[in-house]
């Protein structure tokens, strides 16, 4: 991993990117990091687009501004790509996840003229598969832990079915569908 | 052994009200410190703490009730944020001169003109003269210690005066980041039992309190107050002692960050602080002799120890995350700089406005202040010293 690594997401409110970027600053905080997790907040509503943050390094983390020069950026709603400059800022040398049942041929063009990596997964299916509902959220959040690279695999799945273990308690229903999610999206990005 | 956590700001300064158990919180619900109330409320819904909720219609009626609790001799607390701190006005004064030392939890958030619920320092700094101790944090980690700080301060027997703990809106009070807590038992240990010497509730002690001052006492009131604030600033150091010693965490009135030897210094409250820290860095590596005051307590106010700090400095770019529209700074530059000039400091001064409702302050826009002060330092003030950092013009 690098010494520091800076995440931007795009998604609409509802759909859990805020959810995404806190839960990945904890996996990573579980495994010995320094993290920030946050959102910026605006008139947010349910649909409108929203932008959450990561910051990961094995160093203090001290400055407290948004992120204008991410690593790496995850879109959470690719209807977000025509109104929204998600590669704006986005370094070459990282990658942009999008969620889409679009191949990559389809996606690359949308990013205007973004040369860096390009991932894709599609998130609802995995979810509605493994949930019978549409969270994207926790398949993005797998897919973002394999490009990034802050931890190994099967770190992240055993320190995901600990938390969500604690988490659902009550619900084991609920936390195998959620560890099926997690375990097709390190699969099935690509 | 400390405990490694991350959270949030307001899940921070929550834990630090777990750990303390205060007797009574009357709060109403504003945003970012809505999360205050709520996770106060959790905790007592889970038999974790004892403190008795009380829900209530406005803000005035929080600060009120936590007047009439706090009289009574309860140890109190309440949370706000900009509008709501706002509407507590009134009561804010009523609860400094009837010396009661409630504690309050600050997330700062702009005034509304227009409606915004980012961070600024407008609500807190229009408080300012209301004679309750005002604390800033930088992040999470300083909310949580100063919070466990706070009734030490205030419920001094040199003291006891309110005492308001504030941290940024949203950029602390939403933000997770790496934490470390301390033991309930240490903290519980530190803050101790409140025993009032005078209260409502004392049987054996019949009293009078808030009743109207003939002009011929109100003055001496006053008075006693304003000692009472400028004694608070020892008895900040003395808790900051104290809490180093369990902690290893040091704090002081204020912070210095490579200042000793700065030529360029910026004068700064809340979380850019940290952002500062960083463009520092990054210009010490290319020789640049710049440095960061960090103002922690602004009541009482260290304007002669801060302007001693500051004393070899060339040229000071001090910051407000507010307008006061006295065409001449914020309150940090009007203090400030009246302070600089009674300890006859030399250096020229630019007095910023930056991060007006949530705008944000990045690493850059501190580089290019440090240019600026560098500019100032040579040729001197050509344009007005009263400057706004990152606003379309």
């Amino acid at each position: 991993m690098r010494d520091l690594i800076e995440i931007r997401w795009h998604g609409r409110g509802g759909q859990g990117a805020k959810t995404a970027a806190l839960l990945l600053a904890d996996v990573a905080f579980n495994i010995g990091k320094n993290v920030q997790g946050f959102p910026e907040y605006g008139p947010e509503r349910m649909g409108a687009p929203i932008t959450a943050y990561n910051r990961i390094s094995d160093n203090a983390i001290r400055v407290h501004s948004n992120i204008y020069d991410p690593d790496f950026v995850a879109v959470v709603d690719e209807t977000l790509l025509h109104t929204v400059d998600v590669t704006k800022g986005l370094s070459e040398d990282g990658g942009i996840l999008i969620n889409t049942e679009k191949s990559k041929e389809e996606i690359i063009p949308l990013l205007n003229g973004y040369k860096g990596k390009v991932y894709t997964i599609d998130a609802r299916k995995i979810s509605e598969e493994a949930l019978g509902k549409y969270f994207p959220n926790m398949p993005m959040l797998a897919a973002m832990v394999k490009i990034t690279e802050v931890m190994d695999e099967e770190r992240f799945i055993s320190e995901m079915k600990a938390s969500l273990e604690h988490k659902f308690a009550k619900k084991p229903e609920v936390l195998e569908g959620n560890m099926k999610a997690l375990k097709a999206a390190l699969e099935q990005v690509q | 052994m400390a405990i490694k956590e991350r959270m949030s700001g307001n899940e921070a300064v929550a834990y630090a009200i777990k750990q303390i158990n205060p007797d009574v919180m009357p709060a109403f619900p504003i945003t970012p410190s809505t999360e205050l109330p709520q996770f106060v409320s959790n905790y007592i819904a889970n038999g974790e703490i004892d403190t008795e909720f009380i829900p209530v219609e406005s803000e005035h009626s929080s600060m009120s009730a936590a007047i009439g609790a706090s009289a009574a001799g309860a140890r109190t607390l309440t949370a706000t944020s900009s509008c709501g701190l706002a509407y507590m006005w009134e009561v804010l004064y009523v609860a400094a001169s009837d010396r009661l030392p409630i504690a309050l939890a600050l997330v700062n958030r702009g005034l509304t003109g227009p409606l915004n619920i980012n961070c600024e320092h407008s609500d807190s700094m229009g408080a300012r003269d209301s004679g309750w101790i005002q604390i800033y944090a930088e992040n999470n980690q300083e909310a949580y210690d100063n919070f466990v700080m706070a009734y030490r301060i205030a419920e001094h027997k040199d003291v006891m005066l309110p005492i308001m703990a504030c941290m940024d809106g949203f950029i602390t009070s939403h933000a997770v980041e790496n934490i470390t807590l301390l033991e309930d038992d240490l903290v519980k240990n530190f803050v101790g039992e409140y025993h009032p010497e005078h209260y409502l509730l004392n049987k054996d002690e019949v009293m009078a309190l808030g009743p109207y001052a003939v002009s011929n006492y109100c003055m001496e009131a006053k008075r006693a107050q304003a000692q009472a604030m400028m004694n608070a600033k020892q008895v900040i150091l003395d808790v900051a002692k104290e809490f180093e010693e369990m902690s290893g965490r040091k704090y002081g009135l204020f912070e210095e960050y490579r200042l000793e030897d700065a030529d360029y210094a910026v004068v700064a409250i809340g979380s850019a602080c940290g952002t500062a820290k960083d463009a520092i860095d990054r210009l010490r590596e290319k020789g640049v002799k710049a440095g960061l005051l960090k103002v922690r307590v602004f009541r009482p106010f260290p304007g002669k120890e801060m302007a001693e700090a500051l004393a070899n400095c060339k040229a000071i770019a001090i910051m407000d995350r507010c307008e006061s529209y006295s065409a001449n700074g914020g309150p940090l530059s009007a203090e400030l700089g009246a302070a600089l000039f009674k300890n006859k400091n030399q250096a020229e001064v630019l007095n910023i406005v930056y991060g007006l409702s949530g705008r944000d302050m990045t690493v850059e826009d501190f580089e290019k202040i440090y240019e600026d002060l560098a500019d100032v330092a040579v040729n001197g003030v050509k344009e007005d010293s009263y400057r706004y950092v990152g606003v379309r013009e």
